[in-house]
C-alpha cells in the first residue's frame, strides 16, 4: 500500500485511543447513572469506582479493562478502494498495539489452546467493509470483552417458556428475560444491542451494529424508539444494578434495530456491551492522514 | 441499604474477622492474596501440592497483566475474572486448604453458598473491569508460582494489596446477595409482564 506508514500510525492511534479512553457519551451516561443511585448505596460505590477507573486509564495511558476484547473494525471506503491492503495494514497496527501493551495477548488458537502473541490470527481482528460513494475512509472500532460477549442471547419466536408471540410484546418479553438472566454478569451497567428479524447470523451482527450508535440517541423508527425507552425504564425497576449487586442502574441504554425475515423465522438477537464500552471512530483520507475523530 | 463505612479486612483472615461480615457490606481488603484461575483450581481440586499456605488466606480470581521492569514485577492491570467457572472446584479447595476469603466477580449459586457456610468463608465481589483502580491497590508482587507450567495469566501470584475494595456477596451464614437480587428481579419482571400495558406496533 502507498502511504503505508501514514495508515499504520493513524490506525494504531485509533486502537490506542479506543483501549485507554472511553467515548464521552458513554462516560456521561455512567455519570448520570452514578447521580441517580442513592448516596451510600452499593450501586453508587461501584459506579464511583468505575468512573475513577476510566479517569485513571486515560491519565495513565493504560487499558480501561484488561480484557481488551474482540477487535471489530467497520470500514466504509470509497468505491474501488483496495480493502485487502487496508486489512493488511490494520493487522500490522494491531500487532504493534499488542507489542506496546495497549492490547492484551488475547487470542487463543481454539484447537491447540495456544496463545497468539500478536492478536493477528484466523478470524482476528474482525473486519467489515462497505463501499460507498464517498471520498474519505470512515473507520470505527469496537473492542468487545469476553464477559460481555458471553452474556448474549438469541430467541426464536414464538417462545413457549416465555409466552412470547411474534410481535413487539413478544420482543419485550425476550428483552426482560435477557436482562434478568444476564444479571450483572456482563459487567453491568451496560448497553443492550438488539436486532428483531434477520437470520441467526445477520441478526447477531445487526444487534452488535447497534453499538455504533451513541448511548443517548433514539431509533429513527418510532415504534422501536418507544420500545427502547420502555425497556430502559423497566430495567431500572428490575433492580439488578451495577455488577448485579442491586440498584437502579441496570442498563445505560437499549438500542434496537430491525431486519426483514423469512415467513418461517422470527429471531430476537441480543448482544450485551459492558460499561467498558470501547468504541471509537475516525475519518481518514485515502492517503492515511487522520482527518477528524468521530464520537 | 445504606453503607455506613467500609469494614477493613486484614490478612491473616481470622475466623472472628470473617464471621462478623454480612452480605451487602462494603469491605477494604489488605495484606497478602493469592491469584488463581481455571488451571490452578483444577490442579488443586485434583490434589496437586500447593506451594503456598492458603490457611486463613484469600484466593483472588484474577489473571493480572504483569510486566518485568528493572528486575522486578510491575502490575499493569488486575481486575477480577468470572468466578462462576470455579464454583464446582471451590468447596473442596476451601475445605482442604482452609481458605477463608474468595475474591472475584459474577454469580455463584447454592454450591458456593453452602461451602461458605460449612467452611466459614466469604465470597467478595470486586468491580469487574476496574483494572486500573485495582492495579493501583496492589502494592507489591511477592512471588509467582507455576509461571511456566500454567502461563503468567493463569499463574499463582502472591500479591500484597492495600485497601482493595469489594462487596460481601456471600457471607459465612451462606446468605447470597447476588441470588437475592436475581430472585427479586425475576419477581419484578413477572409483575411487569402481568400488569404492564402491552406493546403495540
Ligand atoms: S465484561 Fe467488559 S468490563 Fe467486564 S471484564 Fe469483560 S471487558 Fe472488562
Amino acid at each position: 500500500m502507498k502511504n503505508h506508514s501514514q495508515w499504520e500510525s493513524s490506525l494504531f492511534e485509533l486502537i490506542r485511543r479506543t483501549s485507554v479512553d472511553l467515548p464521552s457519551d458513554v462516560e456521561q451516561a455512567i455519570k448520570r447513572a452514578y447521580t441517580a443511585e442513592p448516596g451510600g448505596s452499593r450501586g453508587r460505590w461501584v459506579l464511583e469506582t468505575i468512573l475513577e477507573n476510566i479517569r485513571k486509564a486515560r491519565n495513565q495511558d493504560a487499558p480501561i479493562c484488561q480484557d481488551t476484547g474482540t477487535l471489530c473494525f467497520s470500514f466504509q471506503v470509497p468505491v474501488g478502494f483496495d480493502t485487502n491492503a487496508l486489512a493488511a495494514v490494520t493487522r500490522v497496527a494491531v500487532a504493534k498495539a499488542t507489542r506496546m501493551g495497549y492490547l492484551r495477548q488475547n487470542t487463543i488458537d481454539t484447537l491447540s489452546g495456544e496463545s497468539c502473541p500478536t492478536n493477528v490470527a484466523h478470524g482476528s481482528p474482525v473486519f467489515r467493509f462497505e463501499q460507498c460513494a464517498r471520498s474519505t475512509v470512515d473507520v470505527r472500532l469496537i473492542m468487545k470483552g469476553g464477559g460481555s460477549e458471553n452474556a448474549g442471547r438469541q430467541y426464536s419466536l414464538p417462545d413457549d417458556r416465555l409466552g412470547a408471540g411474534r410481535d413487539l410484546e413478544g420482543v419485550r418479553k425476550c428483552l426482560l428475560d435477557a436482562i434478568v438472566s444476564i444479571q450483572g454478569n456482563g459487567c453491568s451497567p451496560g448497553v443492550l444491542g438488539v436486532c428483531v428479524g434477520g437470520d441467526r447470523c445477520t441478526g447477531c451482527e445487526h444487534a452488535k451494529h447497534q453499538f455504533l450508535r451513541k448511548v443517548d440517541d433514539r431509533s429513527e423508527v418510532k415504534v422501536l424508539a418507544r420500545l427502547e425507552e420502555r425497556i430502559l425504564k423497566e430495567s431500572r425497576l428490575l433492580g439488578v444494578g451495577p455488577m448485579g449487586l442491586g440498584g437502579n442502574a441496570t442498563l445505560l441504554g437499549v438500542k434496537i434495530g430491525a431486519l426483514s425475515r423469512l415467513p418461517a423465522s422470527f429471531f430476537v438477537s441480543v448482544s450485551y456491551m459492558c460499561w467498558a464500552f470501547r468504541r471509537r471512530g475516525a475519518l481518514i483520507t485515502t492517503k492515511g492522514g487522520l482527518k477528524r475523530w468521530l464520537y | 441499604m445504606a453503607i455506613l463505612s467500609p469494614r477493613r479486612l486484614i490478612y491473616p483472615f481470622t475466623v472472628e474477622q470473617v464471621y462478623s461480615l454480612r452480605t451487602g457490606q462494603f469491605v477494604l481488603v489488605s495484606g497478602l492474596v493469592f491469584t488463581g484461575r481455571d488451571r490452578l483450581h483444577k490442579y488443586l481440586y485434583e490434589g496437586g501440592a500447593c506451594p503456598v499456605n492458603l490457611r486463613e488466606g484469600a484466593i483472588y480470581h484474577c489473571g493480572p497483566v504483569v510486566i518485568r521492569e528493572d528486575n522486578s514485577w510491575k502490575v499493569r492491570a488486575a481486575g477480577p475474572t468470572t468466578s462462576t467457572r470455579e464454583e464446582a472446584y471451590l468447596p473442596r479447595i476451601m475445605q482442604e486448604h482452609g481458605v477463608r476469603v474468595v475474591i472475584g466477580k459474577g454469580s455463584m449459586g447454592r454450591v458456593m453458598a453452602k461451602a461458605c457456610h460449612s467452611a466459614g468463608c466469604v465470597y467478595l465481589h470486586a468491580v469487574g473491569g476496574a483494572a486500573q483502580v485495582l492495579a493501583d491497590r496492589v502494592v507489591a508482587v511477592k512471588a509467582v508460582h507455576f509461571g511456566e507450567q500454567f502461563g503468567l495469566t493463569e499463574a499463582l501470584w502472591e500479591l500484597e494489596i492495600k485497601d482493595f475494595p469489594a462487596v460481601v456477596a456471600i457471607d459465612c451464614r451462606g446468605r447470597n446477595l447476588l441470588q437475592r437480587v436475581m430472585n427479586s428481579s425475576a419477581r419484578a419482571r413477572d409483575k411487569l409482564l402481568e400488569s404492564g400495558e402491552k406493546v403495540v406496533s
